[in-house]
């Protein structure tokens, strides 16, 4: 499967718009640079319980949302779960720990994940999913 | 001068305190971010010695509460891997693991290297930025492979 460039992305002219939900300031300003460098856009949140708010409040809605897994408030799995009971629709892609093992990878893919990334999250990881988007 | 700066970031890679992560911070730096990767460091380095302090306050207490380092070092740790921090990493893996076990002789003695790690990669970074800036803008040196 041919995997879009960066130029092809910009050429379709749709912006993927994603919403990132990190407690760690410094993945926050990466993974915001890395959708800036594909060519979307970005909003952030910096637990579970924000972004549970951020679609509480309505007005919002994203074609992809980064879900880191260890967050206070509000961890990533019940995060997903919540936001699949409130029929969110995006795309939700976790972002896990290498040490994270098995059983904790499967268990946030049941939260309702579309897919599963380990960190640290590079614009090669993320493209593909991308691609999958602009071509939904 | 570029030629200094492209051999002291080889060094960086060839003794192990940095790994391709950084590369891909690199290549994210842009004209409208020059100093992202700077920054980015910064930003690493002005959390990572709050983790440091809060694990050090916590040691001096003499509260193993292994559970509340562990997750204090999860939080290095994962910082440290976003930079491309491999040394660090490292020996935040090892400290991880003596709080498994419960074993907080090999916890104080590996947090010793956490901050020789962590000090000696924040000086050759501030060194690597401060050469780098005097050098101007250049096009990304890559790692051989």
């Amino acid at each position: 499967m041919a995997t879009k460039s960066m130029v092809d992305i910009e050429k379709t002219k749709k912006k993927i718009n994603v919403l990132i939900v990190d407690d760690d300031p410094l993945n926050l300003q990466i993974h915001e640079k890395i959708i800036k460098a594909i060519g979307g856009t970005s909003q952030t949140a910096n637990n579970g319980e924000e972004a549970v708010i951020i679609h509480r409040d309505g007005g919002s809605s994203f074609d992809l949302i980064l879900m880191d897994k260890e967050m206070p408030e509000r961890d990533g799995v019940s995060t997903t779960k919540k936001l699949r009971e409130m029929e969110v629709k995006s795309m939700i892609v976790g972002v896990t720990s290498l040490a994270d093992n098995e059983e904790e990878r499967r268990a946030f893919m049941e939260a309702g994940l579309n897919h599963c990334l380990a960190k640290p999250l590079t614009k090669a990881k993320i493209l593909p999913l991308i691609n999958q988007l602009m071509d939904a | 001068m570029q030629r200094q700066v492209a051999l002291i970031k080889k060094s960086l890679f060839d003794q192990g305190y940095l790994d391709e992560q950084f590369m891909e911070l690199e290549e994210l730096q842009d004209d409208a971010n020059p100093n992202f990767v700077e920054e980015v460091a910064t930003l690493y380095f002005k959390d990572s010695i709050r983790l440091i302090n809060s694990i050090d306050q916590a040691l001096e207490r003499g509260s193993f509460d292994f559970n509340r380092l562990d997750n204090y070092m999860h939080q290095f740790k994962g910082s440290s891997t976003s930079i491309g921090a491999s040394k660090v990493k490292t020996e935040c893996t090892m400290f991880r693991e003596y709080c498994r076990v419960g074993n907080a002789e090999g916890c104080l003695r590996i947090f010793q290297q956490v901050k020789k790690e962590h000090a000696t990669l924040r000086k050759k970074l501030e060194h690597y930025f401060q050469l780098a800036r005097q050098a101007g803008p250049k096009e990304t040196a890559r790692r051989s492979k």
